[in-house]
């Protein structure tokens, strides 16, 4: 899933002094399932920011929806009923749900209330950790099933590096050494011989180096 | 201020601190008038949300009570009652309601003094703070 | 011969190279750089010259190489992918091939993390084992990374470095033959201070035959103080310091412990002259570089060998 945070109310309550009704937009999606940006975040958002301005003696209206995915077209288009009451528009979802709604919205202004974080994975109830940083082109056949890319400090695809410790990074010893996961794992598989092929320099055209990108499956294509 | 009488939701585990406010109740214990009970089946049940629109709506304080560590009848929610408590503290303390109108309490339905003091503890508290600042214009609005 | 590199001529007449590092200044500071240098003149085959060591903003060690060269002695250019991508890296390898600088070491760097600009991007372009295909590539293919040919291809003499101590030690003696795969022609490991266990590593490396591969110059840092050898100990990512060491500093009045630091890397050096398929020294002593001539001295390495260069 794509991961995000709450930002800092402070700056939250900045981006919206200026208006009186805003649109606060949640998504059902990633940010549900990481506790970022569902329902339920929606609700306590508005709640905190009614009484940030309340306290301050204004009073904010704000209008809560949430979208069964704010990244589609088609969903984003249920604001048309509301848009328009409302002077702006703060999503809670991802950064591509804001984008969407900016995209569609042109003239109304659109505030991101979240951090987009990472593409992660739940490690437990409440903590969510990186595992995959869209490169575009997936090593994961030749590392065992753990990203050196999302999961090493250094990226290193012929790791581990010098301050691998008692399988732990030299950043923070929080944080699993990949290569020493990865090492592990090929001798679980019994694939050790295969830590010796050194893996090639990266294309990174396929990742952000080639610009932004896209997908086009021509047979899904209208 | 003078006459400020403050407004506490208490959100109160039935299987603790409810029969322990009716145990005060029959003991003939006193406690502040100012606390507003609502019985939940366990203070794991209480949200973030119901918290933060309890302090919309106007209460001056708020407090979920919880069953001693280990006498969850539901194992742990009090354990995580109180770590929502701690994230609203945090989230009101960010946009200048303070955190210290909002409290997570634990006590077993036998203590029916223990309640008694806690409402009354918690009720002076919320004295000292002051009207929740969000009020003056909830009865604006409501006047108008 | 691979390159004109007084290096790789040492190695070849068979004798103990011996190299040793400067630190650039941390500021646009010429004369330090020399200074540092001059200490040196003489008693080593050729001068590391760190790049932003430790993640800290430094002069280049391109340009501080250029001063180096430009005293008659011989720098190794480092560098590390940590800060430049793959076109940076080329640019600057054929800027100092065409200075003359013929050895480089190739590092993937400390993490950002560490130094002083934690919020700088990351590059990691390549790692250090792409980093060595590339340079040898640029040598004996005379290609860069890209494909395309080069005029006049740098002759670089190629280093990377080793470290037998990190975790997983089994994967120790494999690391290293990914980079001897790529076309490492040398290898600086880093400080020795647990020599049972770099010997148990050397053991590993001459069970697959490496050390015929490869010339590995065994790392050296002499230790000031007690305090140092702890905090490398401690604090160091993948440093390796027995308690008997520490033990043995501390065992000394304050003042003598430069002089017990220094005792230690003789005896280290001593050893180590005798594991088969150690071919030279590192000496780093971390601003402290006025110590080599006399560790140099004193661990019977001198004279340097004075016709290659």
């Amino acid at each position: 899933m794509i991961t995000a945070e709450r930002k800092p109310m402070e700056e939250l309550i900045e981006c919206l002094r200026p208006y009186h009704r805003i649109l606060l937009v949640g998504c059902n999606e990633c940010v549900t399932v990481c506790s970022a940006g569902g329902r339920k975040e929606v609700g306590i958002l508005s709640s905190a920011l009614q009484m940030a301005f309340m306290k301050e003696g204004k009073t904010l209206d704000v209008k809560e929806i949430t979208l069964e995915r704010q990244c589609d077209p088609e969903y984003v288009e249920e604001l048309v009923t509301h848009i328009d009451q409302a002077e702006a528009v703060m999503s809670m979802a991802c950064g591509c749900g804001v984008q969407e709604i900016a995209g569609r919205f042109k003239s109304k202004p659109v505030f991101p209330a979240l951090n987009t974080t990472f593409m992660g994975a739940s490690e437990r109830q409440g903590v969510w950790v990186e595992r995959c940083q869209g490169c575009g082109e997936c090593v994961l056949a030749l590392t065992g099933g753990i990203c050196p890319i999302a999961r090493c400090a250094k990226q290193l695809l012929n790791g581990p590096c010098g301050g691998s410790t008692n399988g732990k990074c030299e950043v923070d010893p929080d944080i699993d050494c990949a290569w020493q996961l990865i090492w592990d794992r090929l001798k679980a598989l019994g694939l050790e011989d295969r830590y010796e092929d050194n893996i090639a320099a990266k294309d990174w055209r396929t990742g952000r180096g080639g610009g932004p990108r896209k997908i086009i499956r021509e047979d899904l294509v209208k | 201020m003078e006459n400020f009488e403050p407004v506490i939701v208490a959100f109160c585990c039935h299987y603790c601190a409810y029969t322990a406010a009716d145990m005060a109740g029959s003991k003939r214990l006193c406690y502040p008038p100012n606390v507003k009970i609502i019985k939940v089946p366990c203070s794991g049940k209480v949200d973030a949300i119901h918290i933060m629109k309890a302090l919309e709506m106007g209460a001056d304080g708020v407090y979920v009570a919880g069953c001693l560590d280990g006498d969850c009848h539901f194992k742990n929610g009090n354990i995580g009652a109180a770590k929502r408590v701690a994230y609203i503290k945090k989230l009101l303390d960010e946009i200048g309601i303070g955190g210290e109108r909002v409290e997570m309490v634990l006590m077993s339905a036998g203590m029916g003094e223990r309640f008694a003091q806690t409402a009354t503890e918690i009720t002076e508290k919320i004295r000292k703070l002051g009207p929740n600042p969000v009020k003056s214009v909830n009865e604006a609005k409501t006047a108008a | 011969m691979k390159t004109e590199s007084v290096l790789e001529k040492v190695f070849a007449s068979g004798e103990l190279a011996v190299t040793s590092e400067c630190g650039p200044p941390r500021g646009a500071l010429a004369e330090k750089i020399i200074e540092k240098a001059k200490m040196l003149q003489g008693y080593v085959d050729a001068v590391n010259v760190t790049d932003n060591q430790t993640a800290m903003v430094r002069m280049s060690s391109f340009a501080a190489c250029v001063f180096i060269k430009q005293l008659g002695m011989d720098p190794i250019l480092q560098m590390v992918t940590r800060d430049r991508n793959r076109l940076a890296m080329q640019a600057d390898i054929l800027g100092a091939y065409a200075h003359g600088i013929d050895i480089m070491l190739c590092l993937s760097g400390d993490h950002p993390h560490f130094g002083d600009h934690p919020m700088a991007a990351n590059v990691h372009d390549i790692d250090s084992v792409q980093f060595v295909q590339m340079v040898r590539d640029m040598r004996d293919k005379g290609r860069f990374q890209g494909g395309d040919e080069i005029l006049n291809p740098p002759k670089m003499y190629i280093g990377a470095a080793a470290n037998p101590f990190a975790d997983p030690f089994e994967l120790r003696v494999a690391r290293l033959a990914k980079k001897i795969k790529a076309g490492t022609d040398f290898i600086q490991t880093q400080c020795i201070y647990n020599l049972d266990k770099f010997e148990k590593w050397m053991d590993g490396v001459r069970d697959r035959g490496l050390h015929e591969k490869v010339n590995i110059m065994a790392g050296i840092t002499p230790m000031k103080t007690v305090g140092m050898a702890r905090y490398m100990k401690k604090r160091v990512p993948g440093m390796d310091v027995p308690d008997e060491l520490i033990k043995r500093m501390a065992g000394v009045p304050k003042e003598k412990q430069a002089d017990e630091g220094i005792k230690i890397s003789i005896e280290a050096i001593e050893r180590l002259k005798e594991v088969e398929g150690v071919k030279g020294f590192h000496i780093m002593a971390i601003e402290w570089e006025q110590k080599v001539p006399e560790i140099v001295e004193r661990a019977g390495l001198l004279p340097r060998p004075k016709e290659f260069s």
